[in-house]
């Protein structure tokens, strides 16, 4: 049974100094499932998603108490190395940020810095992340020009082509289609429907459609707490949570 | 063979040293360059030292003239500065339209900032003390030390306006207020702790500034302290100078005499910016 | 007629002032003499610009009435002063002001940027509150100070037991002390260009499993490269211009030498001598400096307008 979890999250609480955002959070994430985190603004979606790769080590006077197994093994052990940690567990933000490179040593920056210096095997690995983030036969003749040139959902797919360079085997997304047009966001969710076959996804979204359109498994967030956590189906059709019925029919959030 | 992830982490901890070398080099340089000063300065460093005028003979040299000069054209300065610098900085930040006018103000300040301090002192030379025929006097000094601080003033009394948020303007305006006294009223008091910051930094370098003053006219031997703005003067940082090219070896005990005084004015006003920093950015 | 009058008016007006602004037309206007007044005070600075020119211009004109330019910049000896042989080839001075430069250049921007890297990436924002005061005590000292200090101290305690044939003025202790002068400068535009880039583009890179040295150096770095390029720039601009350290602390011999153990002469320490000394207002001894300065104005304006073009071009990236 535990092998088919990904990530078990213990009795996590995360303070930003002295603000407790999230209280006792557990969950086990499934292995090639996509799991969605759902909730109101501000209820700690975020702060949760970067707990898992440590993001938030990059902000000062946080702490975490509680564990996080990967793997079955603690990220939040002494020696953990949190920089290899992250490029086992990919990321995409809300809005797209490539870097000021061009499209290829946008997709060519992990694995050159993960030790790959081989012109031709870069080049496979590129056209193939491309390819996997549906975004290749848009770029593929203009792969030297500048990333900020490409329209903002094809910078996010350009993101998402990044990630999977590095072969990750989590991909933490958080609301990478909010800032995207319908088509843009269509794209990027028929994208999940496929990755999901090759990695464990968990995804942050504001639309609960969408939650329910892409999502395997669904967990609804309230004030820094997990107050339901279930099949994607059964959150949405047969909610157990009287707080959780109330978000998903529009009554509150 | 160590491992490629190894090496990584190596890379990055070998950098984390050196770059910590580098900030500290800055440290230790000025830690090494104040205990030089102190320990050279305190030597000739007495009561006497600011009551005495220069001397031929270390021992009973003072620095009475270059200290009553500086108090004399700094005091005339600060006024001139804080009020052309400021007003310069309103006009731009909360008056001036966005055209071809506004930027060519905007880029000759920033070349101003740039223009080597030696050149204003050709510039005083030429305007003040020849053209205007206002000698090698104290306001002559002033005015050039003046225009030589302004764009360093502008810049930052116009960095401290943008800091002031627009929804204050708009109360400000909602109330019925016009345009100046929006600005008056409202916008300057909530900048003015931090346009004072940058003005005293401004001040506390003009204060070591030499070069300019040399190239103007500025006396180096003075025997009399300024009696009006009309009078010729010299500055502490000049008598420094003075002595370091001096053959006896007991000037640089003197010039030590000097520097640590400039030093111990440093510390002073950048004391004083740092708290009225720290005092208003709580808030 | 009134009409003409007032369409003059109208122009004028909306040359000066954001036309959003309705205090012009304010029924009972009584700021008007504030208008008048901050409009003349914005143009001290652009008339202090017309000045410097008009001075460097007119009385460099005096100068090269008599020495031709060409000789004046392709002349490799420099001997204004003593009779009989005087001569006004500039290039000993432009050299020495090179050797300053690249020795300070050498120093300052490594450890400028290095620093800049620390502060933004890898130090706790605590500590960086700590170091900008520090910082802005050691931009502070006074060059005079820091003469006196190259002079005094770095030259005897540090350089002559390394290079035991080091003179008393040469022009590697000023170069180290210029290089310190326009560290902090170099410290903290490189940092204000680090601090520019969108945070999110750090984080992208953190998530990618970078380390610190990789999200500083493969893309922090380069993508603000041009705002830390043109800091390089300004302080290069600065360093050519600095003027006490090295009438202080690098001699006041005008050579062509490689060596930076021997003392030099830069353009700056030239000028200070020149105004230090008895010369005569008006004669052509006197008028050099105005070329000489005409010469230095010209190189740190070129340079300030390279940086600001190069900075122009930078801030069109994120926007
Ligand atoms: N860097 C920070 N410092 C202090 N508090 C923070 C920080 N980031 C987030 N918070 C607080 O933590 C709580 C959770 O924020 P978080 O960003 O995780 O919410 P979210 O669910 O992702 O919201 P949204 O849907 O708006 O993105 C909020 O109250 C927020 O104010
Ligand atoms: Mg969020």
């Amino acid at each position: 049974m535990s092998n088919q979890n990904v990530l078990e999250v213990k009795n996590v609480d995360f303070f930003y100094d002295d603000f407790q955002a999230l209280e006792n959070i557990s969950m086990n994430i499934e292995k090639n499932k996509v799991t969605a985190l759902i909730g109101p603004s501000g209820c700690g979606k975020s702060t949760f998603l970067r707990t898992i790769n440590r993001m938030n080590d990059l902000i000062e006077g946080t702490r975490l108490e509680g564990n996080i197994l990967f793997d079955g093994e603690s990220i939040y052990q002494e020696n953990i190395d949190v920089v290899n940690l992250r490029k086992r567990i990919g990321m995409v933000f809300q809005q797209p940020n490539p870097f000021p490179k061009s499209i290829f040593e946008n997709v060519a920056y992990g694995p050159k810095i993960h030790g790959i210096t081989d012109k031709i095997k870069l080049e496979e690995i590129v056209i193939e992340s491309l390819k996997k983030a549906a975004l290749f036969d848009e770029v593929k003749n203009r792969l030297d020009s500048s990333a900020l040139s490409l329209s903002g959902g094809q910078q996010q797919r350009l993101c998402i082509a990044r990630a999977l360079a590095v072969k990750p085997e989590v991909l933490l997304m958080d609301e990478p289609a909010s800032a995207l047009d319908p088509v843009a966001t269509a794209k990027i969710e028929d994208l999940i429907g496929e990755l999901k076959n090759e990695y464990s996804i968990v995804i942050v979204t504001h639309s609960m459609q969408q939650a329910a359109r892409v999502s395997d498994m669904t967990g609804f967030f309230l004030m820094g707490e997990l107050v339901e956590y279930d099949k994607t189906d059964k959150i949405f059709e047969n909610p157990s949570d009287q707080r959780t019925e109330d978000y998903i029919t529009g009554r509150f959030g | 063979m160590i491992s490629l992830k190894k090496k990584r982490m190596l890379t990055d901890k070998i950098f984390k040293v050196i770059f910590l070398i580098f900030i500290s080099l800055g440290l230790v340089v000025l830690a090494a360059l104040i205990y030089d000063i102190v320990s050279k300065g305190i030597i000739m460093l007495d009561w006497e030292f600011f009551t005495r005028f220069d001397s031929r003979f270390p021992a009973k040299a003072g620095i009475k003239a270059g200290l009553f000069g500086t108090i004399y054209v700094i005091g005339l300065m600060i006024p001139i500065t804080f009020f052309v610098g400021t007003a310069t900085a309103i006009y731009l930040e909360e008056y001036a339209p966005k055209n071809k006018l506004t930027d060519l103000i905007k880029l000759n300040i920033a070349n101003l900032a740039g223009i080597p301090s030696i050149i204003y002192g050709m510039l005083g030379l030429g305007v003040f003390v020849r053209y205007l025929n206002m000698g090698r006097s104290v306001l002559a000094g002033a005015l050039t030390l003046s225009l030589l601080v302004l764009p360093v003033v502008i810049v930052s009394a116009q960095e401290a306006l943008r800091s002031v948020p627009n929804s204050l303007r708009n109360a400000s305006y909602a109330l019925g207020a016009n345009h100046w006294h929006t600005v008056y009223k409202v916008v300057l008091p909530s900048a003015l702790p931090s346009i004072l910051t940058g003005f005293i930094l401004a001040i506390s370098r003009a204060i070591g500034e030499t070069a300019p003053l040399i190239m103007m006219g500025a006396l180096t031997f003075v025997m009399f302290t300024p009696q009006g703005i009309m009078d010729s003067f010299t500055v502490i940082p000049i008598q420094i100078f003075n002595w370091t090219s001096l053959p006896k070896a007991e000037f640089e005990l003197v010039a030590a005499s000097g520097s640590l005084l400039l030093l111990i004015l440093l510390f002073i006003l950048n004391g004083l910016a740092t708290f009225i920093r720290y005092r208003y950015s709580r808030k | 007629m009134s009409d003409l009058k007032n369409k003059n008016k109208k122009s004028w007006t909306s040359l000066f002032f954001d036309p959003k602004i309705r205090y012009m037309n304010s029924k009972n206007n009584k700021n008007g003499l504030v208008n008048y007044i901050l409009i003349l005070t914005t143009l001290v600075s652009l008339i202090t610009t017309i000045g410097i020119i008009v001075i460097l211009l007119t009385d460099s004109f005096h100068f090269f009435k008599e020495i031709q330019i060409f000789d004046f910049l392709t002349g490799t000896n420099w001997n204004p002063l003593i009779e009989p042989n005087k001569s006004y080839g500039v290039l000993p001075l432009v050299a020495g002001t090179m050797m300053i430069t690249v020795g300070s250049a050498v120093i300052a921007i490594p450890v400028g940027l290095g620093s800049a890297i620390y502060l933004t990436e890898y130090s706790s924002s605590r500590f960086s509150k700590i170091i900008k005061p520090i910082m802005e005590i050691l931009a502070g000292v006074p060059t005079v100070v820091y003469g006196y200090f190259a002079l005094t101290f770095i030259t005897p305690n540090i350089l002559k037991p390394i290079f035991p044939n080091i003179q008393t003025f040469n022009a590697l202790s000023a170069s180290i002390a210029v290089g310190i002068m326009i560290l902090p400068m170099v410290i903290s535009l490189s940092e204000d260009a680090l601090n520019a880039v969108p945070e999110s583009i750090r984080q992208g890179a953190y998530a990618m499993g970078s380390t610190r040295f990789e999200v500083a150096s493969r893309v922090m770095v380069p993508s603000a490269l041009s705002g830390i390029i043109s800091s390089f720039i300004l302080a290069i601009s600065r360093a050519i211009g600095e003027t006490m350290i090295v009438a202080i602390a690098a001699g006041m011999r005008p050579q062509l030498t490689s060596s930076f153990l021997k003392p030099i002469q830069t353009m700056t320490g030239f000028i200070v001598q020149i105004s230090m000394g008895d010369t005569p207002v008006g004669s052509l001894s006197y008028y050099t400096i105005f070329a000489v300065g005409l010469l230095l104005f010209l190189m740190t304006l070129s340079l300030n307008i390279i940086s600001h073009l190069i900075l122009k071009k930078y801030r069109e990236v994120y926007q």
